[in-house]
């Protein structure tokens, strides 16, 4: 069995999640050699044949050249399946492969049960396993989900790729985060906000129990999507990463983006009348109770010492 | 300007979910239902796209049974012209390439201007169909989009990356772009609107005019997750599950000290 791991980089940069790619590939028993639009002088730490392209020639993500790129190497490797992230960049490659190769695509897998993929549905509520009909199989994989213990070691061996294919799609430029705000990630204690405030009024529920904790106040993309709270506060995959002695994640039903921003915290402490969401899953204590009754009086509480 | 927008009608995620007979989807029964909420926002950008060209004409495709057609009223009420509902008692049972050939079948030979999808589902969340639909009708396709701006036949849009970061690309149209949240403000729909959406055209299609393709991969099985977390669940009155939590904090971290 074989796998053709797809590594990412961006402006400038080997993503670190290609060790993921990697702890995936041992767990199926697979064969890898891997594929990346990088850099000679950024190459990942690996035993096998990488396919490079240089980023340098092909310039920052197109996704009609990657494709053009990707499907010589398979052409050349005759892969079993093709394992991407589950990343802005897999979720955008991914699908365009797939279609060309007429293969089955299982996406945001989460576990190999049994040989079979396993991936998450309503909100990681539910596991579905799912089947290809296909001889091939394009994946991609859930962040997070497979690791290594120890880093990879080893070089690869190069083999270099080129394309003159161009695509209808200009990229023009990265645009940064916003600059300034808070950097939550040197907060001892974050109290976030999540859907389940219900308007903007109450954040300053939220507010209220992380002065009291002296602590900051941080938010779920909804919170923030909606305007309520400043993205500069937002926890998670598209905003910051934090790592507090005590998260209170109030109204937060735990998709795995959030979960991805807030789960290495020490202690974590879950407020949701919803007592199967999926924060449960990571949470210390799992208060199950409306926010708006609960915060304000854990506050009152902690006030009076 | 022809605008295609396609919405998929998915349970309310709070729901109380349970593993249907055959064992490969959730039940049906005794579920809330609404608009996928990424669907939400490519209904709004294909309504601000018309209200910003002074013109255009705006379809809303939704497959499944015929309560889909209450998510596509929504849309017809936040400002859409017309509905196309694929008729699919068994829509669960498609996996993302079918959907996105009954998709690509149906605006085959409509020469859309623009398609908007939401970036996945909430319940399936494969994050396929609309790129397929793109390569399918042979177009660009533009993923994870949360800023839209067209001007002339030129689109300029961007994607958001991991960390924050956003892409800012340029693509000339016929193209389709797939939507994240934030990418705008969906409006509510009003009363007034709510009616005139009454008398839009709402026009139905059998699924089996539409779809031609075996499908790619199947559900062998759905089923819950094991509970990993060992973490301890508060129930009870208010006032006590305060002093409860207090009592933990002081024991378990150095925050109340």
């Amino acid at each position: 069995m074989k796998a053709l791991l797809v590594a990412e980089y961006r402006d400038g940069q080997l993503l670190g999640s290609y060790q993921e790619l990697i702890g995936f590939a041992r767990q199926l028993g697979a064969d890898c050699s891997m594929f990346l639009v990088g850099s000679g002088s950024a190459l990942p730490a690996f035993e096998g044949t990488l396919y490079l392209a240089d980023a340098a020639q092909v310039g920052d993500y197109n996704p009609d050249v990657h494709k053009q790129l990707l499907l010589s190497v398979i052409e050349q490797e005759q892969p079993d399946y093709i394992v991407f992230l589950h990343s802005s960049y897999g979720w955008d490659l991914a699908p365009r492969v797939a279609y060309s190769l007429k293969a089955s695509q299982i996406s945001e897998v989460v576990e190999i049960k049994d040989g079979t993929m396993v991936v998450p549905v309503c909100n990681a509520k539910l596991r579905r396993q799912v089947t290809p009909n296909t001889q091939v199989t394009v994946l991609t994989l859930q962040a997070g989900a497979f690791g290594l213990a120890e880093p990879p070691t080893g070089s690869p061996e190069v083999k270099e790729v080129s394309t003159d294919a161009v695509g209808p799609i200009t990229f023009t430029g990265y645009e940064a985060a916003e600059a300034g705000g808070v950097d939550l990630s040197k907060s001892e204690v974050i109290v976030s906000a999540g859907r389940g405030v219900g308007k903007p009024e109450n954040v300053s529920i939220i507010e209220d129990l992380a002065s009291a904790l002296g602590g900051d106040y941080g938010a779920s993309r909804p919170v923030v999507d909606s305007e309520w709270v400043e993205h500069n506060r937002q926890v998670g995959t598209t905003g910051q990463t934090v790592a507090p002695k005590l998260y209170v994640a109030c109204g937060i039903s735990g998709a795995i983006q959030h979960l991805a921003g807030m789960k290495k915290s020490e202690f974590i402490v879950a407020v949701n009348t919803d007592k199967d969401a999926p924060i449960g899953e990571v949470a210390d204590v799992l208060v199950v109770a409306d926010l708006k009754q609960f915060i304000p009086a854990l506050t009152e509480k902690i006030k009076g010492g | 300007m022809k605008i295609l927008v396609c919405i998929k009608q998915v349970p309310d995620m709070e729901s109380k979910f349970k593993v249907d007979a055959a064992g490969t989807w959730y039940d049906n029964a005794d579920l809330a239902w609404r608009m996928n909420e990424y669907d939400e926002y490519a209904v709004e950008q294909a309504v601000q796209l018309k209200e910003q060209a002074g013109e255009g004409d705006i379809t809303v495709l939704s497959i499944g049974p015929d309560k889909v057609k209450e998510a596509m009223k929504k849309a017809l009420a936040m400002g859409c012209d017309r509905g196309v509902h694929v008729s699919d008692d068994a829509v669960s049972s498609k996996e993302p390439y079918q959907i996105a050939s009954i998709i690509a079948a149906f605006a085959g030979d409509k020469g859309f201007d623009v398609i908007f999808t939401g970036l996945q589902s909430q319940d399936r969340g494969s994050g396929q169909v609309g790129v397929l639909v793109g390569e399918l009708l042979g177009l660009p396709s533009v993923t994870t989009v949360v800023d839209f701006n067209m001007e002339g036949g030129s689109v300029t849009a961007k994607r958001e990356l991991e960390g924050g970061i956003r892409a800012v690309v340029k693509v000339a149209t016929p193209a389709l772009f797939t939507c994240q949240l934030g990418l705008n403000t969906p409006r509510y729909p009003t009363l007034p609107n709510i009616m005139k959406a009454k008398k839009k055209e709402l026009l139905t299609i059998p699924v089996a005019d539409l779809l031609d393709v075996d499908p790619r991969q199947q559900t062998a099985a759905l089923f819950f997750p094991e509970k990993k977390g060992g973490g301890l669940v508060l129930e009870g009155e208010v006032g006590d599950l305060a002093d409860q939590l207090v009592q933990i904090l002081k024991e378990k971290t150095t925050v109340l000290s």
